[in-house]
């Protein structure tokens, strides 16, 4: 009977200029799921492609079914029936669902792949674990929820006995969470390992048998969920004690500041992705977009702002209809736009931060004069804008990429709340940044509704919307289901909602 | 394939074969010389669009294909001119081919140049290196390839001519197609070719070594360039002149996105374009119109432009997603 499924021992990992694990142990053993909690950059992620192969450990050693190993590779690690789950999906879109599973062990008669064989496989695998998924289907056809099941079918078809999932249920709405779960606990049954990466303390309480934080590539804690609270853990994770809700007074909406009238975007592939959408946010108030991720949200945001086209529709801001002008006409009109990638459209990477700070408004007075830039008053207002948001940075000359996510999604933010807004367009606002740096920006968004800014915040994290938002609106399908008021939600309804199911 | 498309294509072939019939019926040596030059001039496109497929389908675009048709066909014809033996010709224009396309793997793959500007470098270094070294004196020694009649096939009006009575090199090919038809899409070669075309990062994550089947994918497509060239020197035009490939390693290319990167898709498109070549020769033999034959002359690449643009239009077709990118690890 094996003891250890896999164990790293006093692991120690450097990539130039970070630390990224030091001197870190864990433990996994037969049917027990082993929650890895931490903040993004951690360790979290670094620490599994060690005991995956991604990496090579600079010191300390990876013990694989009370084994001492020295893995060469992933194909390693899988050979050893490790499996993995990554948070962004390694699945070939075009192949079907049988082809992707088989990838790389494809069983062969005369030579060729034998797809029938795999198929009873796959159909065999999917019905023992509960995992339906149509065999033939196109990868690029389905679902998110539906891609991960593929994913774990993956690792479950090279016999995996311990299996790693990198932030499974980001993708998820809250029901299909739950059902992965479930998954993951009848695995357990039949003696599989898990390895379970996240960030959200609900869930980390609800699957885990065993519970490791790590902080700035350090074990900081080890508990189980009877001895652990969702304070306790968080405090763990950040180092300090932290507010998990934000406090916020009761809306004052006032006036229409942006309408949209039945609205019309497709997406690259010339589908339809925002299918008739109507919705108003007033002054003062934070209408929350929420929805998995992939419903039109990311269209709908980039009709708004201008960086796409409508098919059809309206969209207006205090009564002045800007359907379809430029991103620089709207931006004047008093848009704010805080982007949901923030390397694509919030910042040059090989700016300043100067250049950075005015990157909506550089050819204006006072930061130009009669088309030349004046670098004073542009440092001058970078200085400021670092001061008051809290951008951690030697001086404000260094180049947009040496921030870490946090600093430069503060930075962003800084540039656009430095003037007089109407409306602030905030998509995923606080994706992959650090605890401290969320609730800073959740402040500040709360700030400007204060100050009578009309909000559109779209995210992916339910919770973050339940936080912040007066109102919810919810996405499905490019269509939208439902929006109601912020204090009669519950989290069940909205997530049949993100599911498409409406009463 | 959609039914509807199936549908289509059934309507194509049953209007082609109508036709075909109709002009034989009504004038059977021309009809029989211009569809015999269609599948003379088909040869050479479906060996540089299996070459270019092969290539794309796992990641890696090869516009040097006219550089290899033309390197090769200047190594079969001088081995062949030293030996006197055609067989021994064609090794070495085969030969030829892989070593161009493992200059372009140790290129693109190995030393992660920009694909375009490698492919570049083939093309001009070919042009250069062949017209240098080119010896006006030299002869072929022995006649090229010559037809060969598959037996009673051979005997079939039209079809007999067109397709059964062929050299070597042109059933060598069409033997091809279906091979690489069925490695493409059947085999596991195959699977993980696509893969690490659309999405290199997951087939590493399954194990599969990506740079080194793309190293040797875009190794072995030379080869197919390679017997082209020998096809041009040894079997289409029995010489070599200076910049005998006159495009058509480009035209190939355009060949292989019409045909969707498959082999029978290619040499439907390969038939369609060497049609569009025959008909301008007979034109030009017959002296048809009573204009400058460089105006008749244009014809493929004026039709190529078109379809390539029409192509765009006409259904959806989609490049592997990773075409062109270089794979970092990790």
């Amino acid at each position: 009977m094996t003891e250890l499924l896999l164990a790293a021992r006093n692991v120690t990992k450097r990539f130039p200029g970070v630390l990224a694990n030091d001197d870190v142990s864990v433990e996994l053993r037969p049917g027990r799921i082993l929650a890895l909690l931490g903040e993004n950059g951690a360790g979290k992620s670094t620490l599994v492609n060690v005991m995956f192969g991604m990496y090579r450990p600079d010191g300390g050693e990876i013990i694989i079914k009370d084994e001492v190993v020295d893995l060469r590779g992933p194909d390693d690690a899988i050979s050893r029936g490790i499996g993995m789950v990554h948070q962004h999906f390694q699945l070939v879109p075009p192949m079907s669902v049988v082809e992707n599973i088989v990838l790389g062990a494809e069983p062969t008669k005369l030579g060729l792949v034998d797809l029938d064989e795999a198929r009873v496989r796959v159909v065999e695998l999917s019905e023992r674990y509960g995992l339906e998924v149509d065999p033939d289907a196109l990868v690029e056809d389905l679902p998110v929820g539906m891609q991960q099941r593929v994913e774990i079918l993956k690792a479950l078809y090279r016999n995996a006995d311990v299996l790693i999932l990198d932030e499974p249920t980001g993708v998820l709405t809250p029901q299909e969470a739950d059902h992965l779960l479930r998954v993951l606990r009848g695995l357990t049954e039949s003696g599989v390992g898990i390895v379970f990466i996240t960030h959200k303390l609900r869930e980390v309480l609800a699957i885990a048998d065993d519970i490791v934080v790590l902080r700035a590539g350090r074990v900081v804690g080890t508990t189980t969920p009877n001895q652990a609270t969702e304070t306790g853990l968080a405090e763990m994770m950040v180092g300090r004690s932290v507010m998990l809700r934000v406090e916020k007074t009761v809306a004052q909406p006032g006036g229409v500041v942006l309408q949209v009238e039945d609205l019309r975007v497709e997406d690259d592939r010339g589908h339809i992705a925002v299918d008739g959408v109507n919705l108003e946010v007033r002054s003062g108030e934070i209408l929350g977009v929420a929805g998995v991720e992939g419903n039109g949200q990311r269209e709908l945001v980039e009709a708004i702002t201008g960086l796409r086209h409508t098919s059809g529709g309206k969209i207006t801001i205090n009564g002045g209809s800007l359907t379809n002008s430029s991103t620089r006409q709207i931006a004047k009109s008093g848009v704010a736009h805080i982007p949901e990638d923030r390397e694509k459209h919030g910042i040059v990477a090989v700016y300043s931060l100067a250049e950075n700070s005015v990157l909506n408004r550089y050819y204006r007075e006072p930061f130009s004069s009669r088309g030349i830039m004046r670098r004073e008053v542009i440092h001058r207002h970078a200085e400021a804008v670092v001061e008051e948001f809290d951008v951690r940075t030697p001086n404000v000359t260094v180049t947009a990429s040496s921030l870490s996510g946090g600093n430069k999604q503060k930075l962003i933010v800084g540039r656009e709340f430095s003037e007089d807004i109407e409306l602030l367009v905030a998509a995923q606002p606080t994706r992959g940044i650090d605890i401290g740096a969320i609730e800073f920006i959740h402040r500040r968004i709360l700030e400007q509704r204060d100050k009578g800014t009309a909000v559109l915040l779209v995210s992916a994290e339910l919770d973050e919307i339940l936080g912040l938002a007066d109102r919810i609106a919810v996405v499905y399908g490019g269509k939208l289901m439902d929006v109601f008021d912020a204090n009669v939600a519950d989290r069940e309804r909205v997530g049949l909602l993100m599911a498409g199911i409406s009463d | 394939m959609k039914p509807r498309q199936r549908q289509l294509l059934w309507i194509a072939a049953a209007v082609i074969v109508a036709l075909a019939w109709g002009f034989y019926s009504a004038d059977g040596p021309q009809t029989t010389a211009v569809l015999a030059g269609t599948v003379r001039a088909a040869t050479l496109l479906a060996l540089g669009a299996m070459c270019g497929m092969i290539g794309e389908r796992s990641g890696i675009v090869n516009i040097g294909i006219e550089g290899q048709f033309l390197m090769s066909a200047f190594f079969a014809f001088t081995v062949t001119s030293m030996t006197g033996s055609l067989f021994m010709g064609t090794i070495a224009g085969v030969a030829t081919g892989l070593t161009m396309g493992w200059l372009l793997a140790a290129m693109a793959v190995g030393l992660k140049v920009d694909q375009i500007i490698a492919g570049t470098v083939l093309n001009i270094a070919a042009l250069g290196l062949t017209s240098f070294f080119y010896d006006r004196g030299r002869s072929l020694g022995v006649s090229k390839y010559t037809n060969i009649d598959l037996g009673p096939l051979a005997d079939i009006p039209l079809v007999g001519t067109v397709f059964f009575s062929r050299p070597p090199i042109t059933y060598l090919t069409m033997a091809l197609l279906v091979i690489v038809h069925v490695a493409l899409f059947r085999s596991v070669w195959g699977m993980r070719t696509r893969a690490i075309g659309e999405h290199p990062g997951a087939a590493d994550t399954v194990g599969i070594d990506v740079l080194r089947l793309r190293y040797l994918n875009v190794t072995l497509a030379g080869g197919f360039a390679g017997l082209g060239g020998s096809y041009l020197a040894l079997e289409s035009v029995g010489t070599f002149s200076r910049a005998m490939s006159g495009g058509r390693g480009f035209l190939a290319l355009a060949v292989m996105i019409f045909g969707r990167r498959t082999p029978f898709g290619a040499y439907a498109a390969a038939l369609f374009f060497g049609f569009t070549t025959a008909l301008q020769n007979q034109f030009q033999l017959k002296n048809t119109f009573d204009i400058p034959p460089q105006f008749v002359g244009m014809l493929p690449f004026v039709v190529t432009i078109v379809v390539v643009a029409l192509s765009g239009l006409v259904g959806s077709m989609r490049d592997p997603a990773a075409l062109g990118q270089t794979y970092e690890k990790g």
